[in-house]
């Protein structure tokens, strides 16, 4: 995947070399890499992801995310893309769905399930459930039927049924090797 | 190049399309093409231009063209395991390309080179069948015939399993090893013989979908995920009204925004079939980036003019459809007319009559309408979402005048489709901007402009009589409806304007002796068009739900009323062509009844509820068990029973079949399009609420028969009857029968 290069942040300054003036912009990291982002600081976290990092995996939903197609992970809890500003966002942590695999592409034992219970069916708004999934198993990693029924996204393709025997294979550890 | 292939049809070929480079690659060709170059993409650099359907290299790798877009129906993993099924390719080492659109130029007109490339409409596997199992037989005929030159051993006494060639020595041969041997063999003359069902390997096991894990990775690319580098994003607010008129507009504050560079107007071009064009007047602005576009789209001024349907509303359209159908007034086409329904009329026992009302729908596809489009002087590239990328050719080439091959589309996995992509009004704009643009344009349709301008499914109003005679037996049936047909504006004559709302073959036709069906058409100016389940969705909902309201007239459990009508198992033949197959249609309800346990259907709190269709060959029957708590319906359990024939991937089907049941229940309990002064109401989830997971069932049991016959298609299969056995289970739960749909809004009213 193409991706625009990051303005990696200067590191510890060694001695004899001149400070950088100090920037304007806003810092944020995304997957483990940090970016700063120079333009209009209103401009919603998902423009940013798509547009400029290309980074295509977050999906667009509606203007308010209403179809959670767009959730990632902001310091660990989902969060809407679009409904978040640049502004808002200085020194926090964004993990979105290329994130969850480690970078030796062992991937999350919630994508494994994924795959494992075949719990995809257009695959446009699956993105979004796993990071909808990861927060819930997060916040309770037994999570029962009325918990996984607060999930917030939306899927015409009738992926549901699915996603719930997915979350329940991760909570139960029963995840396929990768 | 080897031979001029093996004929499949009159104008279509197998063949070898090239044994150079250590590759085999085989695919089909139609007649009269010039002996095509060694296509690059086989050799793997660019997987977009395939042109065949199989490359096997040296090392055994293969690649698998799709040709048929997966919006989500498992094409793009069915397909091509027919064809390595044949093969006896290790599905292991096979790849998955999505072959995109396949053209070449027949003296100025377009010559397809995969023939039918059509997704999500039902026909894909069954067409696959027919052809694409030859091209598997083919390259598995070349590799035998290889291996036996080498060995020195006739080709009747060696076996293929898992990409390897066995010797009756026990030595194994690679597909890889023998690939470039077997590019060099003359083809046989005739398909060599399909393999029996016994020695299937991958046909009727399950598979995962292909695309998995690129999907959950967030590494898999639908077309909205594709860029040019200096194409321009164009956002579009079209008229509230789809035939209204731009009176005034003011850029100054768009064009302020930064990043936004243009505003162009698109209206639709006068005489242009429905979906070939630009749906409504709109304004487009084109802008560096999205986020410029939208702030841009925001600061427009806009006047916008009313047309001649400004009057239309939703409760005035069906006052109109229930009157007629409670006149005197002909039909605008009688669709069937089986014996004499007015003689058997004045024989009745009893008379029952029951009027069913279900809304306007939208198709609320997860990935909205967008296009990627680049035009060149003698070139147009486009990146299209599309289930039917020849109808989308057939825009473009009409846009730009390019010779046939000179238009390329790519179609990656689409996010749904539903029969929305069967238009391309989005592809129009696309081209017309780029070309007001003289740049790449990326074109992004938001949420509120996906729902409010649509080619909808309109409503109908559906009005049943039946007779019934002092044997109980169903003597008459008369079905009226009353719809706004998805034909008009299309190229359809008047007198067939009916077959997309009517089925001419639906139950109970051809099972009660005085049948007749007839249509009625309503007037509106709001767009419509293809809808998946269409005609079945809305006819099996009053249909079904019918049936159960003369079971219960008739004080019998509504499973032995049903098992009545169809009768002896036999076959019976439709006027469409086909079979009904009463066996199997009793079949698929005796499966789900029994899952369910419909014995206790009088007994339980519970309510159960149950229903049947069939589908062009294809057979299925829910059963659903419902309770009322307080005023919040749960969705129990539900169960399927589906007979497509012979299944090719089980896990796939009962992903379709779950996903159809989920989606039409979704449907059922929440979603309607409502139209206020010609402007229709809803622009986002929140007005047009699927299914939330709270609201559907936990899970959904998917039986599905084992069969031998051809497979028949199953991506609509499962929704005909999901709602009506909800509505019969509702029943039974809340003695309140919901008549009129969505189901949950018309429930709370009367309870």
């Amino acid at each position: 995947m193409a991706r625009v290069q990051a303005q990696v942040l200067s590191t510890a300054q060694e001695s004899g070399v001149v400070p950088e003036k100090v920037r304007d912009g806003i810092d944020l990291m995304i997957n483990g890499e940090r970016f700063r982002h120079t333009g209009d600081p209103q401009m919603p976290l998902l423009w940013y992801l798509r547009d400029v990092l290309r980074l295509t995996g977050t999906k667009y939903g509606g203007e308010a995310g209403e179809n959670g197609a767009d959730l990632v992970l902001l310091d660990g809890k989902a969060v809407s893309a679009i409904m978040q500003p640049l502004a808002r966002l200085a020194g926090k942590a964004v993990t979105t769905v290329e994130g969850l695999a480690g970078n030796d592409g062992s991937l999350h034992p919630l994508q494994q399930a994924f795959i494992d219970e075949d719990a995809i069916g257009c695959g446009y708004c699956t993105p979004g459930w796993l990071i909808a999934g990861i927060d819930l198993l997060r916040r309770k990693p037994q999570p029962d039927d009325g918990d996984i029924d607060q999930l917030p996204n939306l899927c015409r393709c009738g992926c549901q049924t699915r996603v719930r025997r997915a979350i329940k294979r991760a909570a139960a550890g029963k995840v396929a090797r990768a | 190049m080897s031979g001029h292939g093996i004929r499949l049809s009159r104008r279509r070929f197998l063949q070898v399309l090239a044994g150079g480079a250590g590759a085999l690659v085989v695919g089909i060709r139609v007649a009269e093409a010039a002996d095509a170059p060694l296509p690059p993409a086989m050799l793997g650099d660019n997987l977009y231009d395939l042109g065949a359907y199989v490359r096997i290299d040296a090392s055994g790798n293969m690649l698998i063209g799709a040709r048929d877009p997966d919006t989500g129906s498992g094409v793009a993993t069915a397909l091509p395991r027919i064809i390595a099924d044949e093969l006896d390719a290790d599905w292991t080492r096979v790849g998955v390309v999505p072959l995109g659109l396949g053209v070449e130029n027949d003296n100025g007109k377009p010559r397809w080179t995969y023939g039918r490339q059509l997704g999500g409409v039902g026909g894909s596997i069954p067409a696959a069948w027919n052809d694409l199992r030859q091209v598997g037989a083919v390259a598995r005929w070349l590799l035998l015939q290889a291996a036996a030159r080498r060995l020195g051993v006739p080709a009747s006494r060696l076996r293929c399993e898992a990409g390897t060639v066995i010797a009756p020595d026990g030595r194994r041969f690679g597909y890889g090893s023998l690939a470039a041997d077997a590019g060099k063999i003359a083809l046989p003359s005739s398909v060599p013989p399909l393999k029996h069902a016994a020695d299937y390997r991958l046909i009727g096991q399950s598979a995962g979908d292909v695309d998995a894990r690129a999907i959950v990775t967030g590494a898999a690319l639908y077309a909205i995920d594709h860029y040019y580098g200096d194409a321009l994003v164009a956002v579009l607010a079209h008229c509230p009204w789809p035939d209204g008129t731009l009176a005034r507009i003011d850029t100054t504050d768009t064009l302020a925004v930064k990043g936004v560079l243009k505003v162009v107007q698109l209206k639709p071009e006068p005489g242009q079939p429905l979906g070939s064009t630009v749906i409504a007047p709109a304004v487009a602005v084109l802008a560096e980036n999205t986020w410029a576009a939208l702030q841009g789209r925001a600061k427009l001024k806009l006047e916008w003019k009313p047309g001649a349907g400004s009057g239309e509303n939703s409760a005035a359209l069906e006052q109109q459809a229930t009157a007629l159908l409670a006149g005197d007034a002909l039909p605008t086409s009688r669709v069937r007319n089986d014996g004499d329904v007015e003689a058997a009329g004045r024989k009745a026992a009893r008379r029952l009559d029951a009027t069913y009302v279900q809304p306007w729908l939208a198709h609320a596809t997860a990935e909205p309408m967008n296009c990627l489009v680049r035009l060149d002087k003698d070139r147009a590239s486009l990146v299209v979402p599309t289930q039917a990328p020849q109808q989308a050719w057939a825009v473009v080439q009409r846009l730009t005048g390019l010779a046939p091959e000179r238009i390329d589309i790519r179609v990656p996995r689409v996010g749904g489709g539903y029969g929305r992509r069967l238009d391309h009004d989005y592809v129009a704009e696309a081209v017309l901007l780029a070309k007001a643009a003289g740049k790449p344009v990326r074109l992004l349709w938001t949420r509120d402009e996906d729902f409010g301008h649509d080619y909808y499914r309109a409503g109908s109003v559906h009005r049943i009589s039946a007779i019934i005679d002092r044997k109980r037996q169903l003597l008459a049936w008369h079905q009226r409806m009353a719809s706004a047909s998805a034909l008009v504006h299309r190229g359809v004559p008047d007198d067939r304007l009916w077959s997309s709302e009517l089925q001419v073959d639906q139950l109970p036709a051809a099972l009660v002796p005085n049948y007749r069906s007839d249509w009625y058409a309503l007037e509106s100016t709001l767009p419509r068009g293809p809808m998946r389940g269409m005609p079945y969705l809305s006819n099996a909902f009053a249909v079904e739900s019918f049936l159960d309201e003369i079971a219960h007239q008739m004080r019998e459990d509504p499973l032995k009323t049903r098992l009545r009508i169809l009768g002896e198992p036999r076959a019976l033949p439709l006027s469409s062509g086909g079979t009904l197959d009463t066996g199997r249609l009793v079949n698929v309800l005796k499966l789900v009844a029994d899952r369910i346990e419909w014995k206790n259907w009088l007994r339980t709190v519970n309510g159960l509820g149950i229903a049947c269709w069939h589908v062009d060959g294809a057979y299925v029957a829910h059963a659903v068990e419902a309770a009322m708590q307080g005023e919040t319906l749960v969705i129990q359990r539900v169960v399927c029973a589906v007979d497509v024939g012979r299944v090719i991937n089980p896990l796939g089907l009962q992903g379709q079949v779950a996903g159809a049941t989920l989606d039409a229940l979704s449907i059922a309990l929440n979603a309607a399009i409502t139209v206020k002064d010609g402007q229709v109401q809803q622009h986002g989830y929140k007005d047009y609420p699927l299914a939330s997971m709270a609201q559907l069932p936990n899970d959904v049991e998917v039986i599905t028969v084992p069969g031998d016959r051809a497979p028949a298609g199953a991506s609509f299969l499962a929704m005909p009857t999901a709602a009506p056995a909800l509505a019969n289970a509702v029943f039974r739960a809340s003695a309140v029968r919901v008549r009129r749909l969505p189901l949950m809004k018309e429930l709370l009213r009367l309870l």
